[in-house]
């Protein structure tokens, strides 16, 4: 099968390109950009004239809630509202029921992946069993059996002494960790930025030393065992100064931020509004303009969705009873290009976080439209103006705050492997 | 999906209450009117038959996720002297599926057709939760959500307040003690800030005070003569006994020596000084009983004050909720 990609914007981060220019594919794989090979002969010409063409997304956080919370989310429910979003790649966190903490669970949702033919899917494995925090997990066979990663993802470690056994293990094998910072004891029972909108609200705070105490914590240790170690889903101004300190004192550590801590603060918590409840929370102003500035410096080098789909009866309750969580993946790129709107982003770092850079900090091989690629890419028409809404919701959990709003910008079709698994509705009629 | 903006949420098109939920947002106009018609039920108090026909007819229902006898009777009593049916739910709630109980209990009562709820729960938000997931014909009237509100307390220490000081204007008011987990602090700053006063001072230690009240208005002491200093009014708050299992004192006693309001300390604020306490009273924690039971106490004018304040607030939200329906149902 001969693709040929013609007349597009070819925008790619990872080969600083930014042309109308056409995408000569073959076995899967981008073979030539601009000038055809000699004796090419496309099966197949896709005019992509007044779109962008763009690497598939890599979202570093999307949880398929399979298995074990059906109700939620499923792998084939969560895989279509990813391709949706463009996203041709993604990482699922251990927190399913079972837990990732074996090979059978890691190999499952890998088995129904391929069988949904949906986004390329990595699991992340559980660094302990259960996720327990107390006996290190089974690290080797989960990474044989195909996970990127091993994270305690948001679970307490039972002490320091077990965490710091689990990296020294990990970094013997030369396995990539990723943590979330969070001094359980500081933020537990708290559901909002501990700040002056959790107070005027009478919302139990979590407060920045939550995250940047635990932050230091695994810094210490990071350097201590030579771990490999990612970030994930940073809030706090101070820990983009922590995190920049230490690749200056030359700690090889990445990180990411979720899109919504970039677009929101605290101030929309005023509305006792649950769809705005996230792990961690939505901080303050300051926050946000260093998480961006972090990201212009080169500090943060990914931007995830954090998508996590619930039932409906999981945010109809009062604030702090609604389960955390806001499920963006179909709407990533839209609402990203809000922050190039705002001036906040550049396009090209914009790109560069959903893509290569996402991509770079897991070693996948994703994120690029560079010869000898999988070809992983999205058309994208930048200027549809659409509104998402309970009529064209392709997750399962319809939770998300910007449910119901216009947005700028829409997926037209997105290629696996230069398959196409998604073509918008509206645009092929 | 969007979700409206909980202070506009309890005011009809003519901006009169048809909920009570919060004091965030409500016009000087509106707390004056309530302590006007509070006023007015006071009086009639003193008269030997004690109902009027206002809410006749009406079935109101106290929806207490959380125990508090004293505030559901005076709720009750408030309620049944406008001529309301009354009934008494209270309602413990799993702390596994809070939403899901509070959403079946609430389609529950929609069922049985009440005109109002008066809800109390320990969420912050609940009561603009039921508001806006409620049938919309009936009243929610916030009888202490969480840390966050508890309008109704406020407005009847408001009622004291000027009954004792004739106005607001110029007052200064301290209120000592746990802020941090205080419902009434909270709404009383609302109150005390939209009335006029000239300052509101929150008084304790940094593990009950915290810092960001400073920019809601507050100034923050951390000393007690400092913050008693020519005060007007002083609002002593309930110190609950769990407050030490979570670090954030020492001791009873040691608070007490600190933060207690004694004979002593009582005569750094002005001499006309009156002393409030949304009870129940810690006497020998927060408060000496000398002057718990002492001439400048005003803590039981306090209650008989709720029951008046409740009745102008449970009237005028039920008017303000028939107002919207009738424009509803003539559009």
């Amino acid at each position: 099968m001969k693709l040929q990609v013609t007349n597009g914007r070819v925008i790619d981060p990872s080969q600083n390109l930014d042309a109308v220019t056409d995408l000569f594919i073959e076995d899967h794989r981008i073979i030539a950009i601009g000038t055809a090979p000699a004796d090419f002969v496309a099966d197949e010409v896709v005019d992509a004239s007044g779109q962008w063409v763009l690497p598939g997304l890599v979202d570093l956080a999307v949880s398929l809630r399979e298995p074990g919370f059906s109700q939620k989310g499923s792998i084939a429910s969560e895989g279509r509202a990813a391709v949706s979003g463009g996203v041709t790649t993604l990482v699922c966190p251990p927190n399913t029921k079972p837990i990732v903490d074996t090979p059978a669970v890691a190999g499952l949702i890998q088995d129904k992946a391929d069988e949904a033919g949906m986004a390329n899917v990595f699991p992340i494995g559980a660094l302990t069993q259960g996720l327990a925090g107390e006996q290190l997990s089974n690290m080797v066979s989960l990474t044989d059996a195909g996970c990127v990663a091993l994270s305690n993802h948001r679970q307490p470690m039972a002490n320091t002494k077990v965490l710091s056994r689990a990296l020294e293990y990990a970094a013997t094998h030369d396995l990539l960790v990723i943590f979330h910072p969070d001094e359980a004891s500081l933020s537990a029972g708290g559901c909002a930025h501990e700040g002056l909108t959790a107070t005027l609200h009478g919302l139990q705070g979590i407060p920045e030393t939550a995250e940047t105490i635990a932050l230091m914590r695994d810094l210490l240790l990071i350097e201590k065992t030579g771990v490999r170690a990612h970030f994930a889903r940073l809030s706090c101004a101070k820990s983009v100064e922590m995190i920049a300190d230490a690749r200056a004192s030359g700690l090889d550590v990445t990180c990411d931020v979720a899109l919504h801590n970039l677009l929101l603060t605290d101030a929309v918590l005023n509305q006792f509004d649950g769809h705005y409840h996230v792990l961690p929370p939505l901080r303050s102003e300051n926050d946000r303009l260093t998480l961006i500035e972090g990201i212009k410096q080169g500090v943060i080098s990914a931007i995830c969705s954090d998508h996590q789909p619930h039932e409906k009866m999981a945010k109809i309750a009062p604030f702090a009873a609604t389960e955390p969580g806001m499920a963006n993946v179909e709407i990533l790129l839209p609402l990203a290009l809000r922050l190039m709107d705002e001036g906040d982003l550049d396009l090209d770092t914009l790109l560069r976080c959903l893509t290569v850079g996402p991509a770079s900090c897991f070693g996948l091989e994703a994120g690029s439209l560079a010869v000898g690629s999988f070809a992983d890419f999205v058309l994208f028409d930048s200027t549809a103006a659409w509104t998402w809404s309970k009529d064209n919701v392709r997750t399962k959990g319809s939770n998300s705050p910007f449910l119901g709003e216009e947005l700028k910008g829409r997926v037209s079709a997105t290629y696996i492997s230069g398959q196409l698994v998604y073509a918008n509705p509206v645009v092929n009629q | 999906m969007m979700r409206s903006d909980p202070r506009a949420l309890q005011l009809n098109d003519q901006g009169q209450l048809k909920h009570f939920l919060t004091l965030d947002g409500l016009s000087k106009n509106i707390l004056t009117e309530i302590l006007d018609r509070a006023e007015s039920f006071l009086s009639m108090g003193e008269q030997s038959v004690k109902k009027v026909p206002l809410l006749r007819g009406k079935t109101v229902v106290n929806l207490f996720f959380e125990n508090s006898t004293r505030t559901r009777t005076t709720f009750e009593l408030a309620a049944k002297r406008l001529s309301a049916d009354v009934i008494n739910l209270n309602i413990e709630t799993s702390a596994t599926s809070k939403g899901e109980s509070l959403l079946d209990t609430l389609k529950n009562l929609e069922a049985m057709q009440s005109d109002m709820f008066i809800v109390r729960h320990s969420d912050s938000g609940a009561p603009h939760f039921i508001a806006e997931h409620c049938t919309p014909n009936v009243a929610i009237i916030n009888a202490g959500d969480g840390r966050h509100a508890h309008p109704t307390q406020a407005m009847l220490d408001m009622l004291t307040i000027r009954r004792h000081k004739g106005q607001f204007e110029g007052l200064k008011v301290a209120v000592v003690g746990d802020i941090l987990h205080s419902r009434v602090a909270r709404s009383q700053l609302h109150a005390l800030t939209t009335l006029g006063v000239e300052e509101v001072r929150f008084v304790g230690p940094k593990t009950l005070v915290p810092e960001y009240f400073a920019e809601l208005g507050a100034t923050i002491c951390h000393d007690l003569r400092a913050g008693l200093d020519d005060v007007d009014v002083i609002v002593m708050l309930r110190l609950q006994k769990e407050r030490m299992a979570g670090a954030l004192l020492p001791s009873e006693s040691e608070f007490y020596r600190l933060y207690g309001l004694t004979k002593e300390s009582l005569a750094w604020a002005k001499p006309d000084a009156i002393v409030m306490h949304p009870g129940p009273i810690n006497r020998g924690v927060e408060i000496a009983s000398e002057v718990a039971d002492g001439e400048q106490s005003v803590i039981l004018n306090q209650v008989t004050n709720g029951i008046a304040v409740r009745m102008a607030v449970l009237s005028m939200a039920m008017s303000g909720q028939m107002q919207a329906q009738q424009q509803e149902g003539g559009e």
